[in-house]
């Protein structure tokens, strides 16, 4: 394969380095692509479209009034991240995590934040993720978190910044998964001796996790995934998160909630009690006695269950508040109020626009930024500045001037790119890392974790709603390979 | 095990048996109808009768031939009994049981579904039709093999296989139902010469055929062939044998299973006890029309002891 002309212009390669030379992790993997023909690159691309539609790995993407199974655009090329970087990150991850696992305990119960005067406590009132229900609750470990998806950006100088995180039902870590077995069945010479770390784990620490939450003392406490069922987009991970722990994955009308408070699922042997439950459906469908009345997901009464401490629910109900990208503006002041630190992986800096200094910048500057709504996900409703017409810009002027509280303003990053391939054979393309932070007895970090891909030229939008592909994503120990 | 999930595994166990089913009743109708003189031929209608949809295709105005039918039972985006929509429910059923089951299962399951959709989304052309629906039956075997061969026999397999083998029972009856009357009607009329090759592809649309040449070594005739559908204790698809494996899978079940047990045991008791001599005509389809109707008592007090209530 030639790849002799590749070139990143303007932008950090994560594998091509300067001169065109790979990084030091990248190296073996480079010079494998690199000796392989055309012909041998197409049958591996084939087989591993064959291998990823084969095994179902789909997301559904909804379109007017239908929704359609679409397979995840899978791209061969690695990301690689050497050992020792990861270390860091690792370590910068889950300091993050648990700062923010104390602020939402803390916000639920004492607020010392905002009666300290770190946090503006008017923030908090007119966050949609807080949940008056959870107030006073203190759930097992004092963690609200459980698992958290950062999602992770590198910018031109090299610099890796966490560009959000998910505190809700974060989803991706099943294509992390599916990935590396799809390119074990393809590429299983490179796996020889090459120090790429496993990434298999994630399954049992997850079962480990959730176990330890559980309130009754038994050695096997009963865990199930609860599900929204399997027209939601990420049911093929609800489903093969449930398969690879071993535990049921049931629907809202799988479960009760008896007078006693306590929760069962309708099995064919009568009802049998649940200790754990992790949750794949939003807050607000929980429950229809406590959030929405028309949910048809959730299960009545689940509230009454938590609140008592009768069943577990990862994530808690709740910790989303600390999601809202609002809130994000002020993780590096969290940290420095509850753990006395200084982050260990920095913020994109942020323009809260609930700031009128802040929110005058961002409004003159609106074609050099990209601007966010605090509590939409999966990339819709953002401006990207230099890409706007000005029509755009000039519907969110008037959305920010509107409601300028639900909008945060971030530089354009010069995004990382990786070697993708592309119809016409290896080209540059943007990418991300997302990460997997779990949090209970002990504290889990994913390998690596879903490098995301915008499989268009140029574009930054990595999200699979809106198109994006997945690679592989490698830490590799240079010392040992 | 969830109630929800026991439902969808005995549905997907029904929707692959029907897929086959399908398959093999067209394939056995093309070669029938080359075997038969033009005046004689068994035409396609039969076929609308045999899955329950005739009322529904004249309604559209189709023509009973064999481009329209096989159409209809093939993909026609109306029929919600046609062959790519078994093929859809069988695996959304098997979607949401998939972490209960072999990966493999469900892999193969996949990738019919995929054929399917690809087949069946645009005209499929005589020749193709017979190589697509012949692979199709062994990819569904194929799945049989691999439940047969590696997954542990738990409720999770309790369950299809019990699906499995209601459909079965509940398809050679409409096949004798419909067959059966049109091959013994009601006068004493004589017989073709063409009888023989007819009660032979009654044989094959249900893989009989060797099976009962084994057991049967004279010419095959219309009584024997219904005593052998009907009552062989060794041929998987005949009706009693259905029945005595659906009556030990639900031995297998916890709780409540009085209700199930005495609706299956009543069928067989009635399969046993019906006097076949002779049976002929008006009286042929109504006993099978009794037994498609207390098949469908028997799923309902499946349903009624293990699945979610409504």
């Amino acid at each position: 394969m030639d790849m002799k002309n590749y070139k990143s212009e303007g932008f950090y390669d994560e594998l091509i380095g300067d001169g065109g030379r790979p990084r030091a992790a990248a190296r073996a993997a480079w010079k494998y692509l690199k000796s392989l023909d055309a012909d041998e690159i197409s049958e591996r691309k084939s087989a591993c479209e064959l291998a990823a539609m084969v095994a179902g790995i789909t997301f559904r993407v909804y379109f007017e009034d239908t929704s359609v199974d679409r397979a995840m655009p899978f791209d061969l090329i690695p990301r690689v991240i050497s050992l020792k970087e990861w270390r860091q990150t690792e370590a910068g991850l889950q300091q993050r995590v648990r700062a923010l696992n104390l602020f939402i305990d803390d916000l639920y119960n004492d607020q010392k934040i905002i009666r300290d005067g770190v946090f503006p406590g008017e923030l908090l009132a007119d966050s949609a993720n807080f949940r008056d229900a959870c107030r006073g609750v203190r759930p097992p470990l004092g963690i609200w978190a459980h698992i958290c998806g950062s999602d992770l950006v590198r910018d031109g100088d090299g610099t890796l910044y966490v560009l959000e995180d998910n505190l809700r039902i974060p989803s991706g870590v099943s294509y992390m998964l599916e990935n590396r077995q799809v390119m074990k069945r393809v590429f299983p010479e490179l796996f020889e001796d090459s120090g790429i770390q496993p990434v298999d784990e994630y399954p049992s620490q997850l079962y480990d996790t959730l176990a330890s939450l559980s309130p009754r003392p038994a050695e096997y406490p009963t865990v199930v995934v609860l599900t929204p069922g399997m027209y939601n987009s990420a049911y093929f991970e609800h489903a093969y998160l449930a398969q690879q722990m071993g535990v049921e994955l049931v629907e809202g009308r799988d479960l009760i909630v008896d007078e006693n408070d306590e929760v069962f699922m309708r099995s064919i042997s009568g009802m049998e009690p649940v200790d754990v439950i992790y949750r794949r459906v939003d807050d607000a469908f929980l429950d229809p006695e406590v959030f929405r009345a028309d949910s048809m997901l959730g299960v009545p009464g689940l509230m009454r269950a938590w609140r008592a401490g009768k069943v577990a629910i990862a994530n808690a109900p709740g910790a989303g508040v600390a999601d809202d990208k609002v809130v994000y503006a002020w993780v590096p002041e969290i940290i420095a109020y509850y753990l006395g630190e200084e982050p260990l992986i920095p913020n994109v800096p942020t323009w809260k626009c609930g700031h009128p200094e802040d929110l005058s910048y961002v409004l003159a500057h609106l074609d050099e930024l990209v601007v966010k709504p605090a509590n939409e996900s999966g990339g819709y409703g953002m401006l990207i500045g230099p890409r706007s017409t000005k029509k755009e810009r000039q519907e969110f002027k008037r959305l920010i001037k509107a409601d300028p509280r639900n909008y945060i303003a971030q530089p354009t990053l010069a995004l990382s790119t990786c070697p993708t391939f592309v119809h016409s054979g290896v080209a540059p393309r943007h990418i991300d890392l997302r990460p997997f932070i779990l949090s209970g007895q002990h504290t889990h970090v994913t390998t690596g974790g879903l490098t995301r891909v915008a499989m268009k030229a140029g574009s930054l939008v990595v999200n699979s709603s809106q198109g994006g592909g997945s690679k592989d994503t490698w830490i590799v120990d240079t010392e040992r390979s | 095990m969830l109630s929800r999930l026991a439902e969808n595994l005995y549905w997907h166990g029904r929707y692959l048996e029907r897929a086959e089913d399908i398959a093999r009743l067209i394939n056995v109708n093309t070669t029938l109808n080359l075997d038969l003189p033009a005046g004689l031929s068994a035409g396609w209608e039969p076929l609308t009768r045999i899955t329950g949809h005739a009322a529904a295709f004249h309604a559209l105005g189709h023509q009973p031939n064999e481009r329209q039918v096989v159409r209809f039972l093939l993909a026609d985006e109306t029929n919600g009994g046609s062959l790519r929509a078994t093929l859809q429910y069988a695996r959304e059923n098997l979607r949401s049981a998939r972490d209960l089951l072999p990966r493999e299962v469900w892999e193969q399951m996949n990738a019919l579904y995929l054929k399917g959709e690809k087949e069946l989304g645009g005209t499929l052309a005589k020749r193709r039709r017979q190589d697509f629906l012949h692979d199709l039956i062994l990819d569904c075997q194929q799945i049989a093999g691999m439940l047969l061969g590696s997954m542990s026999q738990d409720y999770a397999y309790d369950f299809m296989l019990i699906g499995r083998y209601l459909e079965r029972a509940d398809m050679t009856s409409r096949i004798l139902e419909v067959r059966g009357y049109d091959l013994l009607p009601d006068a004493s009329e004589e017989l073709t010469p063409y009888d023989s090759i007819q009660w032979m592809s009654v044989l094959k649309s249900l893989t009989a055929y060797q099976m009962y040449r084994r057991h049967i070594r004279l010419r095959v005739s219309g009584n024997d062939v219904l005593r052998f559908l009907l009552r062989n204790e060794q041929f998987p698809r005949s009706i009693l044998f259905c029945l005595h494996a659906i009556e030990r899978l639900i031995h297998e079940l916890p709780a409540d299973n009085d209700d199930a047990l005495r609706t299956v045991t009543g069928l067989q008791r009635r399969v046993h006890e019906v006097r076949l001599e002779g049976l002929r005509g008006q009286p042929l389809r109504e006993l099978m029309d009794q037994l498609q109707k207390e098949l469908a008592e028997t799923h309902g007090a499946i349903s009624r002891s293990w699945f979610p209530s409504p």
